[in-house]
C-alpha cells in the first residue's frame, strides 16, 4: 500500500477483533459514555480497551503544548490517558482509564483541552514551542514581571491544568483498615504467587495484595508454560492452593502504595470503583504493619525516543500485545515494531497470530534478535536489523514511519505505511516500593536498569532487612527465573522471622532463549537537533530529549535539578515511563555513566490514592471529637453563636430572635456592666500541682513568686518559655500548705499540663511534685457585674462579703446548697466571682443562678462581650497580644517578672541583648480620632522604605473593637517605644488605601483605679 | 513509622502515639551562662547520620517522657530508657558498640559538649 492512500487520517481505526480477549465475558455487554457519545464495550474491558475498541486513540492533551495524546499503555504506568470520571459527587479528574475498570452507566470526559478534543486552541503553544524550553516557568517568573502577570499567566490559567477540581461534596464513603502479618507480598504475578505459596507452606500469616483485578500479571499474556500448564491454568491452581491455606490471605485491587520505616506499609483497595454502590465504602486504606515485606511488582517497558515517538498510535509494545489479547482490541490493522530487544516479537507474534498485518519489524541491534525473532521470520514477517525509525508520519494518528540506519543520523532509507508503533526500549524493574524506606539501587548493565541491590535493603528496628525483592523486580527476565527467584526469596524471609519453609522444588517454566539487548536511548543514535527536539521523553509534561540537553548546558548536573528545571518525570504518572530515559540522556550530554548520575528519589504513594481514603472515617462530625462542657446543651437550646475554641465549642454569643450577632454582643455587655452577667468558664484549664516541692516548681515554671502566696489566696501569673516569650497565663490559688490550683487558657490546658511534666519528667526528675490536670472535674461559671453579690447572697450559704471573701482571695463553701470554691477573681473590670462546682453540679446550678438573677436580668454573655470587657480594661489575651515572639516586658507586665528570683524558665532567655533591647515595639491603647474600629492586624507605618522596598513599619493592632461602654471604637497594639509616645499620633493604612489615624493612650480605657472590681 | 518500646509502660508504640522531643542529654544553661552556651543549648542541635540520642513522651500512652538510642539511617533501635538520667546506660552504650565498633559515648559526648 502506498503512503499516499493513507493519509486521510479517518480511515485508520482501532478496533475490536472477532475473536480473542481472555478477560472479556463477550456474552455481556456494558453501556457507557465518552464525551457525551454512547459507546459499548464488554464485561471484562478497561475503559481504555473499550475505548480503543470503539475507534477512540486520541485521550487528551499534553499538559505544556497540548500536543494530541493517545494511549501509550495497557497499566498503572499510562501517561496520557487521564479522564474526568463520573459527575456530581462522584466527579473525579485524572483518572487514568488503563486502570479504570468498565462499568454500565460509567460516563467519562476528556480533559485539558479547551475548547474541545479535537480542536484545542492551547495547540498554539505547540508552534511556540521554542518560546516554552525547558526552565520556562522558572526564567519567565523572574523576569519581565509584567508578562508574567498580564501576558503568560492568564493564558496558562486559561489553557493548562489537567483535569478540574471537583465542586460536589463527596458522596462516598472511605475507611482505614489495620492488618499485622509476618510477611506482605507486593505484586500478584507468578513471582508473587509462587512466594505467597512458598511463604505460606512455612506457616507464616501472609498478605498478597496486587493492584489489579486479575492475577498473573504478563504471564498469561507472553503464553508462559508452567509445569506443562497454561500459565491460567497455574495461575488458577496457585490461587486454589493458597486459598485452602488459613493463613495466607489474597486480595486484588489492592494497591501497595508505599513501605516506611518499621515494616509499615500503606495500602490502597478499590471495594466499588468497577461496581459503584451506596452500600460499602469506596476506598479502603490499609495500614499494614508487616515483619517482612517482599515486592514482587514487576516491571515496565521504557518507551523508545525517537522523533514523533508521541503521535497517537505510537504505543509501548507491551500494551499493543495486552489489548490483543487480553481485550480483543487492535491498535490499529498495520504495526511496526520497533525495538532493542528479544521481548517485543512476542508482539508481532501475537498480532500476526490475530491475523493483522506487521509490516516490519525494526530491530536497533545489528546483530538481531534470537528464537523469537527466528519464530516471526517463520511467521513471514519482515525484520530489518540494525534499523530505526527516523521520523513518525502523523498528527492526530500515525499514518507512516520513516526508517533509518540507528547508527547513521537519521538518513531515510523507506517509509513504511502503518497506524500503529509498537515500541519497546527493554524493561525497567518497578523498584518504587523497595526504594521507598531506603533500599539502594545497582545498575544492570546487561538489562540496560536499575534492579535493587541485595546488600542495601531496608533495614528494620533490628538492622536487619525487613523488604526482600523478586521476579522482574529484581530484575529476573524469565519465567523459570522469576518464579525459582520467588521461591528463593520467600525461603529466605521465612527464615529471617524464624519458620522453616519445607523443601519443595520451585515450579518449573519453559522459557526462549533470548538474544542480548542493546541500549538504545536516541534512535537514530546520531539524532540532530531537529530530530531530537521532536523525541519526547515525558508524554504529560511534554519533556524532550532536547529539554534534558538544554538543562545540562545550563549546568543543571544533578538528576535532581534537572527533573525540576524541566518538570521530567514531576507529572501524575511521576515519570514511570520517562525516568530512565530522561536520565541515560542526561547522563550522555555530561558524559558521564548512567549509575554516576542516579536517580531521582521515588515517594510514595506508587500511583495516586484518593484523598477520600487518606481522611477515611474522619469526615465531618467524625473530623474530630468535640468537647463540651456541662453547659453545652443549654448554650445550644438558647441561641449560642458558637465559636471552635481548641477542640471546644465556646458560644460567641447568645443570639435572641430577630437579633444580629453584633447587637447580641454589645447587649451582653451593657447587661454585665449594668446588672449581672454570667459566663461560662469551664473551659479554661485547671491543673492541680500538689507535693513537697510544689511551690519551687511553680517558682521555676512562673515568671513571679507563687510559693510566698498565703493558702485562700490567688495570684495572676506569667508563664515564658525557656526562649523567654510568653506562653501562658492564669490565676493560680493556693489550696494549702502543699497544693496549687494554677489555671490556663483554654487553649493551654493540655499543653501547659505537658509542659509542667515535661520539665518534672526530664529535668527536675527528683523534686517531688505530682501534677493532674482537672480541666474537665469543674464547671466553672463567672458571676459578673454590679449585682454579682446581690445574687450569690440571694441563693446565701456562705459570705461573700468583701470582707470575708476580698479581691484575689478563695473560699469553699455552699451556695444555694451547692459544693462550691468560689473565687474573687475578675477579667472583666466588674464585681466578678468565678464559681467551681463539681462538673455533674453545673448545669443545676447555673440554672438555680439564672432563675435567681431573673430580677437582675441576669444575661449569659459568650466570649465576645468576654474580649471587649477584658479590652476596655486593658487585660492582654495570650494569642492576640501574644504570638510567640512577644516577652512579657513588651506588655507592661514587668512588675510579673519577679526580681528575687534567681531563675526562673525565660529569665536567662530575657537577658539576651534583644530581649532587653529599650527600643521594641510595646502594648499601647489605640484611640481612633474618627472613633471607627481599626481593622486586625493593621500596622502602623513609619517613614521611609525597608530593603525590599516596602513601607517601614512601626506598631501593629493586636485586639480592636467597637465598645458599647465607651461608644467608639478602641483598641490595643504593639507600638515602638509605644508607652513613651502617649498622645501621639500614628497611620494605619488599611487594605482599601485609606488611613486611619489613631492616638497612642493608656491601654486601660475602663476604671483605670480599678473601683469597680474592688468593692 | 517508627515502633519505640516504652520502658514505662512497656507498650511498643507506634509513632502515632508518641511525641518527638529532639535531641536527648542537653544539659540546662540559664542565669550566669555566657551567650555561646546559652545559644547552644537553646538552638544548636546534632543531626548525625548515624547513632542518635532522641527524647520520646509516650503522649496517647502512659504519658511519660524516655529516651532512645537509634540508628537515623538504618532506623536501627539499640534500646530505649529512662529520660531520668544525664548520660546513656552501659547496656545502651554496649549495645551500640556491639552493632558499631568503635562507638564510643566519649566521643560523642566531646563532640555533643565541645
Ligand atoms: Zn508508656
Amino acid at each position: 500500500m502506498e503512503l499516499e492512500n493513507l493519509q486521510r487520517e479517518d480511515v485508520l481505526m482501532s478496533t475490536r477483533l472477532a475473536a480473542g480477549g481472555r478477560l472479556l465475558n463477550r456474552g455481556k455487554s456494558v453501556r457507557f459514555e465518552f464525551n457525551g457519545k454512547h459507546l459499548r464495550g464488554f464485561d471484562g474491558d478497561t475503559l481504555a480497551s473499550a475505548l480503543l475498541a470503539n475507534d477512540q486513540m486520541l485521550m487528551g492533551r499534553s499538559f505544556k503544548y497540548h500536543r494530541p495524546r493517545g494511549l501509550v499503555a495497557s497499566g498503572a504506568e499510562e501517561p496520557n490517558g487521564l479522564v474526568n470520571l463520573g459527575k456530581g459527587g462522584r466527579f473525579e479528574p485524572n483518572a487514568r482509564v488503563t486502570t479504570t475498570e468498565l462499568f454500565d452507566g460509567l460516563t467519562a470526559t476528556s480533559q485539558n483541552h479547551w475548547p474541545s478534543l479535537d480542536f484545542d486552541v492551547g495547540v498554539v503553544n505547540n508552534y511556540a514551542a521554542r518560546f516554552l524550553p525547558a526552565g520556562f516557568y522558572y526564567k519567565t517568573f523572574i523576569q519581565p514581571r509584567a508578562a508574567w502577570k498580564h501576558v503568560f499567566e492568564p493564558f496558562i490559567r486559561q489553557s493548562a491544568g489537567l483535569g478540574k477540581a471537583p465542586k460536589d461534596r463527596d458522596v462516598d464513603t472511605y475507611e482505614h483498615f489495620y492488618a499485622f502479618v509476618d510477611v506482605l507480598i507486593v505484586g500478584g504475578g507468578i513471582a508473587g504467587l509462587q512466594a505467597a505459596k512458598t511463604a505460606g507452606a512455612s506457616g507464616a500469616k501472609v498478605l498478597l495484595i496486587e493492584q489489579t483485578g486479575h492475577w498473573g500479571g504478563r504471564a498469561p499474556v507472553d503464553g508462559a508454560v508452567i509445569d506443562g500448564k497454561s500459565a491460567d491454568d497455574w495461575i488458577n491452581n496457585t490461587l486454589d492452593l493458597l486459598d485452602k491455606m488459613e493463613n495466607v490471605q489474597v486480595r486484588s485491587r489492592l494497591m501497595g502504595a508505599g513501605i516506611y520505616d518499621h515494616g509499615y506499609a500503606l495500602a490502597h483497595e478499590r471495594l466499588t470503583d468497577h461496581a459503584p454502590s451506596d452500600d460499602m465504602p469506596r476506598h479502603r486504606l490499609w495500614r499494614i504493619r508487616a515483619k517482612q515485606i517482599i515486592t514482587a511488582t514487576g516491571a515496565i517497558e521504557r518507551p523508545l525516543s525517537f522523533a514523533g515517538n508521541d503521535i497517537p498510535g505510537v504505543m509501548l509494545a507491551s500494551a499493543v500485545r495486552d489489548y490483543v489479547v487480553n481485550y480483543g482490541v487492535s491498535a490499529g490493522d498495520r504495526t511496526v515494531v520497533v525495538t532493542n530487544n528479544d521481548d517485543a516479537y512476542r508482539t508481532a507474534i501475537a498480532l500476526k497470530g490475530a491475523g493483522l498485518d506487521v509490516p516490519l519489524i525494526l530491530d536497533a541491534r545489528a546483530s538481531g534478535g534470537g528464537a523469537l525473532a527466528e519464530e516471526a521470520a517463520a511467521l513471514g514477517i519482515r525484520i530489518a536489523n540494525g534499523k530505526a525509525i527516523a521520523s513518525v508520519k502523523g498528527g492526530k494518528r500515525v499514518t507512516g514511519v520513516q526508517v533509518c540506519a540507528q547508527a547513521g543520523e537519521g538518513a531515510v532509507l523507506e517509509e513504511i505505511a502503518c497506524d500503529a508503533i509498537a515500541m519497546s526500549g527493554g524493561w525497567s524493574p518497578v523498584v518504587h516500593l523497595w526504594s521507598h524506606c531506603g533500599g539502594k539501587l545497582i545498575w544492570d548493565d546487561a538489562h540496560a536498569h536499575f534492579r535493587p541491590d541485595a546488600d542495601r535493603a531496608p533495614t528494620g528496628a533490628d538492622g536487619e532487612p525487613f523488604v526482600s525483592v523478586t521476579g522482574g523486580a529484581d530484575g529476573a527476565m524469565s519465567f523459570s527465573g522469576a518464579l525459582a527467584n520467588a521461591d528463593e526469596t520467600a525461603r529466605h524471609v521465612s527464615k529471617r522471622i524464624g519458620r522453616k519453609a519445607k523443601k519443595a522444588t520451585p515450579p518449573n517454566a519453559d522459557d526462549v532463549e533470548m538474544a542480548p539487548l542493546a541500549p538504545v536511548w536516541k534512535m537514530p543514535q546520531g539524532a540532530g537537533i531537529k530530530l531530537r527536539s521532536k523525541m519526547w521523553l515525558d508524554y504529560q509534561n511534554d519533556v524532550k530529549v532536547s529539554d534534558v540537553q538544554l538543562a545540562a548546558q545550563e549546568g543543571f548536573e544533578s538528576v535532581e535539578h534537572t527533573k525540576r528545571y524541566t518538570t521530567l518525570g514531576m507529572a501524575t504518572d511521576q515519570g514511570k515511563l520517562s525516568n530512565i530515559n530522561g536520565l541515560a540522556v542526561l547522563a550522555d550530554s555530561l558524559n558521564e555513566e548512567i549509575p554516576q548520575v542516579g536517580t531521582t528519589t521515588f515517594r510514595p504513594p506508587y500511583t495516586p490514592i484518593s484523598m477520600g481514603s487518606i481522611a477515611g472515617e474522619a469526615t465531618g462530625e467524625r473530623f474530630q471529637p468535640l468537647r463540651r462542657t456541662p453547659l453545652h446543651d443549654w448554650h445550644a437550646g438558647n441561641g449560642a453563636y458558637w465559636e471552635p475554641v481548641g477542640h471546644w465549642r465556646r458560644p460567641y454569643c447568645f443570639q435572641r430572635s430577630g437579633e444580629s450577632v453584633e447587637d447580641a454582643v454589645q447587649r451582653e455587655v451593657k447587661a454585665t456592666r449594668d446588672s449581672l452577667g454570667l459566663l461560662d468558664a469551664s473551659t479554661l484549664g485547671k491543673i492541680i500541682v500538689k507535693g513537697p516541692d510544689a511551690g519551687k516548681f511553680l517558682d521555676m515554671l512562673y515568671t513571679n513568686m507563687m510559693s510566698t502566696l498565703k493558702p485562700g489566696r490567688c495570684r495572676y501569673g506569667l508563664m515564658c518559655s525557656e526562649n523567654g516569650f510568653l506562653m501562658d497565663d492564669g490565676v493560680v490559688a493556693r489550696i494549702d500548705e502543699d497544693t496549687w490550683l494554677c489555671h490556663t487558657t483554654t487553649g493551654g490546658a493540655d499543653h501547659i499540663h505537658a509542659h509542667m511534666e515535661e520539665w518534672l519528667q526530664t529535668e527536675w526528675w527528683d523534686w517531688q511534685v505530682f501534677t493532674a490536670n482537672v480541666t474537665e472535674q469543674y464547671a466553672q461559671i463567672a458571676v459578673v457585674g454590679p449585682n454579682a453579690r446581690n445574687l450569690l447572697e440571694k441563693l446565701g450559704g456562705m459570705d461573700v462579703s468583701a470582707d470575708a471573701l476580698p479581691f484575689m482571695a478563695w473560699a469553699d463553701g455552699q451556695i444555694g446548697g451547692f459544693d462550691v470554691r468560689a473565687y474573687r477573681i475578675s477579667f472583666s473590670g466588674e464585681l466578678s466571682y468565678e464559681i467551681a462546682v463539681p462538673a455533674s453540679q453545673g448545669r443545676a446550678f447555673w440554672d438555680a443562678l439564672l432563675e435567681a438573677g431573673a430580677e437582675w436580668q441576669v444575661t449569659p454573655y459568650g466570649t465576645e462581650a468576654l474580649h471587649i470587657m477584658r479590652a476596655e480594661k486593658g487585660f492582654i489575651m495570650i494569642g492576640d497580644e501574644t504570638d510567640g515572639t512577644v516577652i512579657p516586658q513588651d506588655l507592661g507586665l514587668d512588675w510579673a517578672l519577679s526580681k528575687k528570683k534567681n531563675d526562673y524558665l525565660g529569665k536567662r532567655a530575657q537577658q539576651r541583648s534583644h530581649m532587653a533591647d529599650p527600643d521594641r515595639w510595646k502594648l499601647v491603647g489605640l484611640e481612633t480620632l474618627d472613633g471607627s474600629v481599626l481593622p486586625d492586624g493593621a500596622y502602623a507605618t513609619a517613614d521611609g522604605t525597608n530593603a525590599n522596598g516596602q513601607r517601614n513599619t512601626q506598631g501593629r493592632v493586636t485586639s480592636t473593637y467597637h465598645s458599647p461602654t465607651l461608644g467608639r471604637g478602641i483598641a490595643m497594639g504593639l507600638v515602638l517605644n509605644g508607652p513613651d509616645r502617649i498622645g501621639e499620633v500614628i497611620d494605619f493604612p488599611k487594605t482599601d488605601g485609606s488611613i486611619v489615624k489613631a492616638k497612642i493612650v493608656n491601654p486601660v480605657f475602663y476604671d483605670p483605679e480599678g473601683e469597680k472590681q474592688n468593692v | 513509622m517508627l515502633i519505640l518500646h516504652c520502658p514505662y509502660c512497656g507498650v511498643d508504640a507506634e509513632e502515632t502515639e508518641l511525641h518527638a522531643g529532639g535531641q536527648a542529654h542537653l544539659t540546662r544553661e540559664t542565669v550566669g551562662s555566657d551567650d555561646e552556651a546559652f545559644e547552644d543549648y537553646l538552638f544548636m542541635r546534632e543531626n548525625p547520620k548515624g547513632v542518635h540520642f532522641e527524647r520520646w513522651r509516650h503522649a496517647s500512652g502512659c504519658g511519660k517522657w524516655f529516651h532512645a538510642a537509634r540508628c537515623t539511617t538504618t532506623l536501627e533501635v539499640f534500646g530505649t530508657y529512662s529520660a531520668q538520667t544525664t548520660a546513656p546506660p552501659r547496656e545502651i552504650c554496649d549495645a551500640i558498640s556491639g552493632k558499631r565498633p568503635g562507638w564510643s559515648w566519649k566521643t560523642f559526648s566531646a563532640r555533643m559538649f565541645s
